[in-house]
């Protein structure tokens, strides 16, 4: 519990009441119809959410002007049983366009009977988001979030990083 | 490098919201931060590559210090300052709310179309 893989990953597991190949098509194609609305990077209105499930394949939002925001790469694609895709977003709330600094996301679906699905989510090498990170996530700890976070990271570091 | 677990870590209050903005609110504070970043630094470093007193640099270490944001450890007779390594717990904390919502959500939606695939 105390290594550093679990000090620099998340965990989230659920367990569905859907057939296995539903989940993994609801989690991948369908992830406009359930991804937090508010957690998109586009400066414009969102149009569709689309998940390519294939090895260098991408996900990406797509606003109502036809601008794309691409913010991850599909690394592992084996329907329907695992999904892994990077996080591509960097400290500063912007695509991250050095891949070494991303992190990545692992989720796998293992059927539990014919009509239950259990999906567990790994998010992993949050260390890979660099130098500074420590700064940005006692900002984002605060009470007032996200938001506030980056703002204060973004006066904090300035704009010669 | 014992920290206590959260016992040293920022407190989750309002104020500690304010105090994080009060303290990178001043030029001078930010500079500081930056360099912590890079990497943990004496007040007497800190005042070399800065154009302050190190009384001054003192000064803006407690503010940082009251607002969470640095830690300091003694060496030798050395007080040594670098950036709050819980601030990792609290991007991890982001992210496993962040998902668990996210996981949530997506139960409600996939099983919310019977009509699709369910025979």
């Amino acid at each position: 519990m105390t290594s550093s893989a679990a000090a620099t990953s998340v965990r989230s597991t659920i367990v569905v009441d859907a057939p296995l190949d539903r989940a993994f098509t609801t989690f991948t194609r369908d992830i406009g119809t359930w991804w937090p609305p508010e957690h998109h990077l586009l400066e414009g209105e969102l149009a569709e959410m689309v998940f390519e499930p294939r090895v260098g394949g991408h996900v990406y939002d797509r606003a109502v002007d036809g601008s794309e925001c691409r913010w991850s790469r599909v690394l592992a694609c084996e329907p329907p049983h695992r999904v892994v895709f990077t996080w591509d977003i960097s400290l500063q709330w912007q695509i991250e366009t050095d891949p070494g600094r991303t992190s990545e996301i692992e989720v796998t679906f293992v059927a539990e009977g014919d009509t239950r699905t259990r999906v567990e989510l790994v998010h992993r090498h949050l260390e890979r988001h660099g130098d500074g990170w420590e700064g940005m996530a006692t900002a984002v700890g605060s009470p007032n979030g996200w938001d506030l976070g980056m703002a204060a990271f973004a006066a904090a570091v300035g704009p010669s990083s | 490098m014992p920290t206590n677990g959260t016992a040293t870590g920022p407190a989750n209050g309002p104020a500690q919201g304010a105090a994080i903005l009060d303290a990178l609110g001043e030029p001078t504070r930010r500079a500081i931060l930056e360099r912590l970043v890079e990497h943990p630094a004496a007040v007497g470093e800190l005042a070399a590559v800065l154009p302050v007193s190190r009384p001054a640099v003192s000064q803006h270490l407690r503010v940082l210090k009251d607002a969470g944001l640095v830690l300091v450890e003694p060496a030798g007779t050395r007080r040594i300052y670098r950036v709050d390594p819980s601030g990792i717990e609290a991007l991890r904390d982001h992210l496993d709310r962040f998902w668990n919502r996210a996981l949530l959500a997506f139960k409600t939606t996939v099983e919310a179309d019977p009509d699709q695939e369910r025979p």
